[in-house]
């Protein structure tokens, strides 16, 4: 019986573009293993990415593992996070789930216009910069709540495609 | 925690000797400055030089410090990475601590406004 094997990977295996590559990982929800899971994420996709975009990554990824350890589960609260990521043409796909309470909805709005997106940095705001942050530097920023999960999504644009031999 | 702190020019050097101000350090991070700020300086500079990454538990620790120092000193930076400062950038932040290339050039600037 014959195979065909584009249908079996999709069709990204037949079109002449960077390879897909794919990130997964679950792991408890504690900071330093937050710290290990960002780590092995960035590590994963550094060579297709500017030092600038790795950066940018590391920092959005952060904010969204950090919040689901410290508000999702809460202190002293145990839980497990996972994480996924796909490398696609427009950059690399995030999505996040856990167990943990339901995401305050005000955290993915964006302030009314006219009204600062951002903490206000006279008033000496710490914090309230996170979710700033992951609406600033996400795209498709999308939730959901699914049989007591939470299920986040966003996706990382990059420059050209996988293509970056730039070192800066 | 890696802090390390020492009198230069009449101002007090903090040297964060730590790759990482993040939501796992933050709060030994300002028990720490909270410790070494009691040596008593009119100005205190954070050198982060070695510091890579900052999210925004950091930051927020880092305006908790400044705060800590109000009014009668002050909390500047120096030796911003790109990453650090695309941080303080973003969020703005960079209005409202004074920033710094270099220790050097911190210290040097103290000494010009002192003479």
């Amino acid at each position: 019986m014959q195979v065909d094997r584009s249908s079996l990977f999709g069709d990204t295996a037949k079109r002449e573009r960077p390879e897909a590559q794919i990130f997964h990982h679950s792991f408890p929800a504690d900071p330093l293993s937050v710290r290990t899971a960002l780590r092995a994420a960035v590590a994963r996709f550094m060579r297709q990415l500017t030092a600038d975009e790795a950066g940018t990554l590391e920092l959005i990824l952060a904010e969204v593992l950090n919040n689901i350890v410290e508000h999702s589960y809460g202190e002293d609260a145990v839980g497990t996070i996972t994480l996924s990521m796909v490398r696609d043409r427009r950059g690399l796909s995030c999505s996040v789930s856990d167990d943990g309470v339901p995401l305050p909805m005000d955290c993915l709005r964006t302030p009314d216009p006219g009204a600062s997106p951002r903490p206000e940095p006279t008033a000496f705001p710490e914090g309230g910069f996170g979710w700033f942050l992951i609406r600033d530097l996400a795209e498709d920023l999308g939730y959901r709540r699914e049989n007591e999960r939470n299920l986040l999504a966003f996706r990382l644009p990059l420059g050209v495609a996988g293509q970056n031999t730039q070192v800066s | 925690m890696n802090l390390s702190a020492e009198a230069r020019a009449g101002a007090l050097v903090v040297y964060v000797g730590e790759e990482r101000l993040d939501a796992a350090i933050a709060i030994r991070f300002k028990d720490r400055m909270r410790e070494i700020t009691q040596q008593p300086s009119r100005r205190v500079i954070l050198d982060m030089s070695r510091v890579d990454f900052l999210d925004s538990s950091g930051l927020g620790a880092v305006v908790a410090v400044m705060k800590s120092l109000a009014p009668t000193r002050s909390l500047e930076l120096a030796g911003l990475t790109s990453n650090v400062a695309k941080v303080f950038r973003l969020t703005r932040m960079d209005t409202v601590f004074p920033i710094h290339d270099t220790i050097t050039a911190a210290t040097h600037e103290g000494e010009r406004h002192a003479g």
